[in-house]
């Protein structure tokens, strides 16, 4: 095997875990605030890639700009559907919220389906970006570099965002304890929009980072979800920075097991969440409850 | 301010009902606080009377009846609308946010009116949340928490301020320490009631106690009365 293979391998590892985190981040935020198991994080995602498809195709606007608006889009698109639906199943069991966001996923996908087919869709990558760098080792594509730049941007942002600001501390209290943070005075319900949306639209960015990688097809994110959450199930669900760490390391380890054993790259995340809950059910970063 | 505002209550609760899941906790309570007053609400376990103090904040949302706060009808308001008309609360598990350090948990609630307190001022007061301000709340002591709670309502400037069993398994000196805050609340004018099981603190420090009794009020005893209506007070109390 050449340390170039390797070297290949390894980089289109951290590139997945630049999806899987910034899938997850946005998972371990709404899952924190609302309680929801938000399973069509996957069709934001894919909502993300498709409007960036569309943006360029029917108005002309180009990736940078889309990397700006699209998560406003997806974002504002999230909290219509926080405020309209999810909200009705804050009082319900955790399975109830499942199911909603199951169902609003299939009407996603389906509506996309039904108007694009699933065809992949091309989008080129923005010439800015273009080339490659030879590093010695190995030739790094300018773009590759760039997702996992932009996405520990976003995934740095959003803890920044969190841990530090008085709207993550906000954030944090009415995670922790929504009544009393009302108590004070907190427009918490309001609040739940805001981190759904929020949630989403790292979902939608990571979109937009996958439009020039990926074709953009309506069943993009429907293949992804299935691995973020399980890596959101090593990581557990309980920590910021956790899940982060989780998807990069896993995205690594997918990559180096598609050098040394091809066969396996598919399921060795599967068999590590098997061996996590076997031994640590809450997750690497969970707290038992 | 005109007279009329100043003698008109700043909180007025008329029959008010309220529920817990399934079970009838309070049976038409009624009672009143004037400005400046400091009220407190006495009477053995299970009375009810957290849970009236959770009916005023919007907390209990099964309620019904008339709570004016400020003489502004509250009893369909959710807690933060009645939370910004300027009322600052104490819960009885002190509600100290694990996940906030001590700097954080006091800055959380947003300012509700003019006049609080400000950090530095806290801080004066309270010396030893300034000395653990980057500790997560919760690794704080008991008494540290409950000054901290209480702290926290003193910087958003709520005028009325609802404090439930503020002395509740804190050691004497620390009781006194917080009799004394409580005075100086006073002492700045704002209103306060008290949910209170230690009777000989809440004598100290109220101008009225209202006794509580399965989820009703059943007396109301002025500060002048105490004295003489002690054997009253102590067949209330179980004491």
């Amino acid at each position: 095997m050449s340390m170039q293979a390797l070297f290949g391998q390894l980089l289109v590892g951290l590139i997945n875990g630049s999806f899987y985190a910034m899938l997850s981040l946005g998972l371990a935020i709404i899952f924190g605030l609302l309680g929801i198991t938000n399973i069509a994080q996957g069709a934001f995602y894919m909502l993300g890639g498709f409007t960036t498809w569309m943006l360029f195709r029917w108005a002309g606007i180009g990736y940078f700009w889309a990397l700006l608006l699209v998560p406003v889009i997806v974002g504002l698109v999230g909290a219509a559907i926080e405020k309209t639906l999810l909200r009705r199943v804050y009082n319900l069991d955790h399975m109830y919220g499942l199911l909603l966001t199951f169902g609003i996923m299939m009407f996603i996908q389906g509506m996309f389906v039904y108007f694009f087919a699933t065809a992949g869709r091309p989008y080129a990558v923005p010439p800015e970006l273009g080339g490659a760098y030879n590093l010695g080792f190995m030739f790094l594509p300018k773009y590759r570099g760039w997702v996992v730049l932009a996405s520990v941007v976003f995934c740095f942002a959003t803890w920044f965002a969190i841990e530090k600001t008085s709207l993550g501390r906000t954030l944090r209290a009415a995670t922790e304890n929504p009544t009393l943070t009302r108590a004070f005075g907190v427009n918490v319900p309001g609040l739940m929009t805001v981190g759904f949306g929020i949630g989403v639209a790292l979902a939608g960015a990571a979109g937009v980072l996958a439009a020039p990688i990926y074709p953009v097809s309506p069943l993009m994110g429907a293949d992804l979800i299935i691995v973020v959450f399980a890596v959101v199930v090593v990581g557990g669900m309980g920590s910021i920075l956790g899940s982060i760490v989780t998807s990069m390391m896993l995205g690594l380890l997918e990559g180096l097991t598609k050098v040394v054993y091809p066969q396996g790259s598919n399921m060795v995340i599967f068999v590590i969440m098997f061996v996590v809950l076997l031994i640590r059910p809450a997750g690497l970063f969970g707290r038992e409850r | 301010m005109t007279d009329a505002s100043v003698s008109s209550p700043v909180l007025a609760v008329e029959n008010v009902a309220g529920h817990y899941a399934d079970s009838h906790i309070l049976h038409g309570v009624s009672m009143h606080v004037s400005p400046g007053e400091v009220v407190t609400i006495v009477g053995r376990n299970g009375a009810g009377k957290t849970t009236l103090l959770r009916a005023i904040m919007g907390i209990l949302t099964k309620r019904s009846g008339s709570i004016k706060v400020f003489d502004k009808e509250t009893i369909a308001f959710a807690p933060e609308r009645i939370a910004r008309l300027g009322v600052g609360y104490v819960p009885e598990e002190r509600g100290i946010y694990a996940t906030l350090d001590v700097t954080e948990n006091l800055m959380l609630p947003p300012k509700v009116a003019e006049g609080g307190m400000s950090v530095e001022q806290i801080y004066q007061l309270f010396p030893n949340l300034r000395e653990r301000r980057k500790s997560p709340g919760t690794r704080l002591s008991g008494g540290e928490q409950q000054m901290l709670a209480i702290a926290r309502v003193l910087r958003t400037g709520a005028k009325l301020l609802l404090l439930d069993e503020p002395t509740e398994g804190l050691a004497p000196v620390i009781v006194q320490q917080i009799g004394a805050t409580i005075e100086l609340m006073k002492k700045q004018g704002l209103t306060l009631v008290l949910v209170e099981q230690n009777f000989r603190f809440a004598a100290r420090l109220a101008d009225r106690h209202y006794v509580m009794e399965n989820g009703r009020i059943v007396d109301a005893i002025e500060r002048s009365q105490v004295t003489a209506r002690m054997d009253a007070i102590k067949s209330y109390l179980g004491i």
